[in-house]
């Protein structure tokens, strides 16, 4: 059973090599066909001087023992010869090398964009299920084991097979039956060398997930250092850490030193060839009928090392081609995810309005927006004004199939509206949101807006019409202003600085050493929490949506400047449907609509006057007489 | 630099010794080999002496097989001591962080860490085998084939000397070009994959604000910016093999006229000659083989460099020798205080803090954003040292006591809490490793967690995500305060450490507190009025000094700043938690 498993995955890892290659060909034809005329080329030059250096003594020097006046005309115009196509050699060695760079590095730079673009477009529960670490490795080390593939191995592994192929061709026309007993050895070399890689990618294999895992668990440690150090935990960490650091050096060992034995193996299957050759051929040129001649038996001896050596290069390559076989199966398996689906048609498009209500499309930038919604079956295309009505029609949702987390949510927010969710962490809140913005989509029920259902709309359009500030903030490496330009792209400074005035910004943003060219590294680290908060709402508020969602997005703002925030949030809600979430009974209290969750259902719900006169949960939340739940 | 990595090789400094050994036997074994060679067919079979052919064919089996044993030999030897270096390597640095204090980890990014003991570690693990193998090989090749050219002819090696002069100053010229564009590259590289952790840890803001292309735009001209880096470091390193075979061609050009013209008058044998030949192969192999060491070791320096900077930080905090094992009690002391971060700008976040909590004491701190709270509760567990004045727990000055007896003590809830993967009950087990299960149901009821873990179809067997992604912040914070609670401190620090759970939870949690561990010394950093205001005294911060550190009352009536934030809250709604104290009274 493990066998079978072990030896898919040795096939998987050819099969991935195998990829890689296509993917090389189909964008590189040209080059490379190129690169291989080029090795071609040089490899016959080479040819060419071996095969002149056998007959170098025969041709030209004995001729020369045998005069009295030597003439050594006819060998400086061989030499010459021979320089010439030498000269070709190495101008196509250096052309094939050239254009192997632009192809390997073309190569990479290819993947690696591919790879972000690919990830890029990946469900969010892509995230939810792979440690950020093993994502990381994938760019890392596995990306960097195709980089030696491509640029060392691959030009050696076609210079050594057409090395090899020209030799065995002049064996044959030298000696049928020796080229023969060279054969038999090379096809032992190239058997062992098989039979050995096979055992070694298996290794390579597990070096590369153990790489990964090395990969997952420090970079889950180093992120919970501090917490690692508040709790003295510093010599768990460490042993948990050794354990998986042995296994990756078992591994790693061991697939290198099978690596390593195979050239020194295949050298000396070389010198036995060689061996072998020397006394069959004696045996048969002594004893005189088979017409072998004591020179050509001479030349073929030191052709048979240039037969076996590149057998030993292959061998010696082979360390790069399995491990970056295991690193192409982890590439491809990243590749081969399933991008987020999208089957929506609904867009979001500028419209001008005339006074009648009649919406028509334009190319102008007209600050109105409409969806353009076709109709499949009679072809007729309508316009809805976008207005930021959401309503939520007997909702299901789980995270896994198997298990509901949200069960019957029914709500409807006209535009303008502002939605507060309260209830106890865990009770769904933020749920919800998600599945606004459809980074889950639900099981069961509907969701609207503006009256469409959001499956048929655009994903990108969908969210470009939301405005969200997360619970958990993050920065990009940039400037506070394209931190902050990040929400609307095309904003100008000044609308930027609007936006951070808005949100309370300004002010400590003029305080930082060099004000809005700040630079933020590492997800805005030198920032206080509370900060990078005012920098989301920032960003949110550039962007300008008809709807928005603050999740507990002033939680880790004091409340001297959430009050400030506030003001400018309120400010910034006004005329706009929002869906709130917090905990903190000032920013819930104006809302048109409180929504009470618990436990993945909605409870109660009304304004904050109703419900404190229902005396309900909400009631029992905010005057802490709540019996445990 | 290699001192520091030099010592990593502990423990394997036998295969790192032996390898080269054997890899120079192997060699000494393939330069005799090629005379054995001469040997069969000079002796052999030009002779047609069928004897000397089976002779000489058994002694060069005999030394392909010495030759195959020491090679394996080295292989493997090679194999364990890199992989073992490697080992040494991560697990070094990976020791040393555990030492580092926050404000060294403080210096690094995660990604920075993580690169450094992944990609940087395979780096230097693939040029210390390529070293170990070729390093002695390629030199000795190259002195013995000359060394053996020498022998049959030294005016012939002239021929060689010249091309070998050529070769090896044409390779320094292209080293000398190439290595600084390579060093640029990798820098380049480091970037790259920090803009890919920051899209694979902030993919929600992305897709919130569909920045999918904006960000793919963005890598790609990274991306591009490196492939022109890198095809202008490699194009210049394509010349290696093409110079390379000149001078190779050159000397078999050279080597065959002069060749010619000395057996001719007789200085030269034809057998030698033919040896010649393919000394000349193997000399400028070696020489190629060292181009290539020196290019991967060079690209490696870089890496290595890396590698001993984590290796060779020193933690900035000082444990004292036969440190303090017992907390006598929870008072904590602030003697004129004031603090500065050393990786910040150097303008003090504390000034002259001078505070006196007695054992047992609930304290609330509250004030702005970066006043300096989360500082001033860091110094009690020393996460930080004081930069001036003396922070005192339970009468002693905190760098006395033996840093893990301390932190044992005064167990913190940090602001930027992380849960790890494992399993709730892995988690809880943080603050107390041999932590019943009654024991940690009963911190998660103080914590007001136990009912929502209770829901979780797995309970206390719910396994969390990294970083605790899989539940929720508020769920996040009340596990994070229950394994705190574990501990049994004397001294309990939550830094904001409620702020998404909600007021009734919150309350709860304090209630709790007071019931349950009345000794304990409790230090609550909120933004919350109602989370401080039942506190024996609070603490008002501002601009990092002490505005005020009196009762909820006395604060009301004299505290300015305290007042206005208990108006602001208390305005912008009638605020809920002023009724939930009331009540209980």
């Amino acid at each position: 059973m493990k066998e079978q498993k072990d030896r898919r995955s040795f096939g998987e890892s050819f099969a991935s090599l195998g990829r890689v290659l296509a993917y090389i060909l189909k964008h590189y034809k040209g080059a490379c066909a190129a690169v291989a005329a080029g090795i071609l080329f040089s490899a016959l030059a080479t040819l060419c001087g071996t095969l002149f250096m056998q007959r170098l003594i025969d041709d030209y020097v004995m001729p020369l023992l045998a005069q009295s006046a030597p003439d050594y005309g006819p060998l400086a115009q061989a030499l010459l010869k021979l320089a010439a196509a030498l000269a070709v050699g190495v101008v196509c060695a250096y052309g094939y090398n050239r254009i192997m760079v632009n192809v390997s590095q073309g190569t990479m730079k290819r993947l690696r964009v591919e790879l972000f673009t690919h990830m890029e477009s990946l469900p969010i529960k892509y995230f939810d299920t792979h440690a950020h670490g093993d994502i990381m490795s994938v760019y890392t080390n596995d990306v960097d084991t195709l980089r030696q593939l491509v640029s060392q191995s691959m030009p050696q592994l076609l210079n050594s097979m057409i090395t090899l192929a020209s030799t065995f061709v002049s064996m044959v026309v030298l000696d049928v039956s020796l080229a023969g007993v060279s054969l038999c050895m090379v096809c032992l070399m190239v058997f062992v060398t098989s039979r050995l890689s096979g055992l070694s990618a298996r290794h390579f294999a597990s070096q590369q997930k153990h790489l990964g895992e090395v990969n997952g668990y420090i970079e889950e440690m180093m992120e919970g250092q501090k917490v690692v150090k508040v709790f003295c935990h510093e010599e768990k960490s460490l042993e948990q850490f050794r354990k998986l650091n042995e296994q990756l050096r078992k591994s790693a060992e061991g697939a290198n030193q099978i690596a390593n034995i195979t050239m020194p193996i295949n050298a000396n299957l070389g010198n036995i060839n060689y061996v072998l050759i020397a006394v069959i051929g004696a045996i048969l040129s002594l004893s005189g009928d088979t017409g072998l001649t004591v020179g050509t038996l001479v030349a073929f001896l030191s052709l048979s090392k240039s037969f076996t050596q590149p057998v030993t290069q292959i061998s010696q390559q082979l360390n790069n081609v399995l491990m970056a076989g295991a690193g192409a199966e982890r590439i491809f398996a990243l590749l081969d995810e399933e991008s987020e689906r999208d089957d929506g048609y609904v867009e979001l498009v500028n419209v001008a309005e005339a006074p009648d209500g009649t919406l028509t499309e334009t190319e102008q930038k007209t600050g109105v927006w409409a969806w353009r919604h076709p109709h499949r079956a009679d072809g007729t295309v309508t316009y809805t004004k976008l207005e930021g009505d959401v309503t939520f029609d007997g909702v299901d949702f789980g995270y896994d199939e198997s298990k509901t987390v949200l069960h019957d949510i029914r709500m409807y927010a006209t535009p303008g509206q502002k939605i507060a969710f309260v209830g106890s962490t865990g009770a769904g809140k933020t749920t919800i949101t998600n599945l606004i913005n459809r980074f889950y989509d639900i099981q069961d029920g509907k969701i609207r807006y503006d009256g469409i259902n959001i499956n048929k709309i655009k994903k990108p359009e969908l969210r470009r019409s939301l405005g969200m500030v997360l619970q958990d903030t993050h920065l990009f490496t940039g400037t506070v202003m394209d931190n902050i330009r990040y929400g609307r792209l095309d904003a100008t400074d000044e609308e930027c600085i609007a936006a951070a005035k808005l949100a309370n910004a300004h002010g400590f943003i003029r305080r930082l050493p060099d004000g809005y060219d700040t630079m933020l590294t590492g997800d805005g680290g030198n920032l206080s929490q509370g900060q990078r908060q005012l920098l989301a709402i920032a960003r949110a508020a550039v962007a300008d949506p008809p709807v928005l969602i603050l999740d507990e997005a002033t939680s880790s703002i004091d409340t001297r400047t959430e009050t400030l925030v506030q003001k400018g949030m309120d400010a910034l809600m006004k005329g706009r449907t929002s869906f709130v979430i917090a905990h903190r009974l000032s920013t819930v209290k104006n809302a048109d609509c409180i929504m009470v969750m618990e436990q993945g259902r909605i409870i109660e719900r009304g304004t904050h006057d109703q419900l404190m006169e229902q005396k309900g949960r909400y009631y029992q939340l905010y005057t802490g007489n709540a019996i445990s739940a | 630099m290699i001192k520091i990595l030099g010592k990593q090789i502990r423990g394997y400094q036998k295969a790192t010794i032996l390898a080269p050994v054997f890899t120079a036997l192997e060699v000494l074994m393939e330069i005799l080999i090629p005379f054995i060679t001469a040997s069969i067919i000079d002796q052999g079979i030009e002779a047609g002496d069928m004897g000397k052919v089976y002779l000489y064919g058994g002694i060069m089996l005999a030394f392909a097989f010495l030759s195959l044993c020491f090679g394996v030999l080295a292989g493997r030897y090679a194999a364990s001591a890199s992989a073992g270096f490697a080992c040494n390597l991560r697990d070094g640095m990976y020791e040393n962080i555990q030492r580092f204090s926050f404000s060294n980890i403080d210096k690094y990014s995660t990604a920075g860490l993580v690169t450094r003991m992944t990609t940087d570690v395979t780096n230097v693990q693939n040029a210390f085998q390529m070293i170990l193998r070729i390093a002695v090989r390629a030199p000795l090749m190259l002195v013995c084939s000359m060394v053996m050219c020498f022998v049959i002819n030294a005016k012939m090696s002239l021929v060689f000397l010249a091309a070998l002069v050529f070769l090896g100053a044409v390779l320094m010229l292209i080293m000398t070009r190439t290595l600084p564009i390579f060093r640029k590259v990798f820098r380049k590289y480091d970037d790259l994959n920090a803009s890919v952790q920051e899209n694979v840890s902030g993919i929600r803001v992305v897709k919130a604000f569909v920045r999918e292309s904006y960000e793919d735009e963005k890598f790609t001209k990274a991306a591009e910016n490196l492939y022109r880096l890198f095809v202008k470091a490699e194009g210049l390193l394509a010349f290696n093999s093409p110079v390379m075979m000149l001078a190779v061609y050159g000397c078999i050009i050279g080597l065959s006229w002069f060749g010619a013209h000395f057996i001719v008058a007789g200085t030269l044998t034809t057998g030698n000659l033919t040896s010649l030949f393919s000394y000349v192969m193997s000399m400028m192999m070696s020489l190629m083989m060292l181009s290539m060491i020196f290019v991967m070791v060079s690209m490696s320096a870089a890496s290595a460099e890396r590698i001993a900077e984590v290796l060779a930080e020193e933690p900035d905090m000082e444990e004292p020798a036969a440190g303090v094992k017992t907390v006598e009690n929870g008072s904590i002391d602030f003697d004129h205080v004031s603090f500065s971060y050393k990786s910040g700008s150097g303008e003090a976040v504390l000034r002259d803090i001078d505070l006196h909590i007695r054992a047992g004491e609930t304290v609330g701190i509250i004030g702005g954003t970066g006043c300096g709270k989360s500082s001033l509760v860091s110094l009690i567990s020393r996460l930080y040292d004081a930069t001036e004045g003396a922070v005192r727990v339970g009468g002693r000055d905190v760098r006395e006591y033996d840093l893990e007896a301390l932190r044992d003590q005064v167990a913190v809830v940090l602001q930027k809490n992380v849960l790890f993967s494992g399993t709730i009950l892995d988690n809880l087990r943080w603050g107390k490793e041999d932590a019943s299960e009654e024991e940690c149901e009963d911190a998660c009821r103080q914590a007001c967690a136990d009912e929502f873990i209770r829901r979780f179809p797995d309970g206390y067997g719910t396994w969390i995500e990294q970083g605790g992604s899989n539940v929720s912040g508020g769920q996040k914070q009340r596990l994070c305060i229950a394994r705190a609670l574990l501990k049994k401190p004397k001294v309990l620090i939550l830094d904001d450490s409620t702020s998404a759970v909600d007021t009734a939870t919150d309350a709860m949690i304090r209630e709790a507190f007071a019931k349950r561990i009345p000794g304990t010394t409790k230090l609550i950093i909120s933004q919350r009025i109602s989370s401080v205001q039942d506190a024996d005294r609070i603490l008002v911060l501002e601009d990092g000094q002490v505005s005020g550190f009196d009762t909820h009352e006395a604060l009301l009536e004299k505290n300015d700043i305290y007042r206005e934030i208990y108006d602001a809250q208390m305005k912008s709604g009638g605020d809920f938690d002023e009724n939930s104290s009331a009540g209980r009274e």
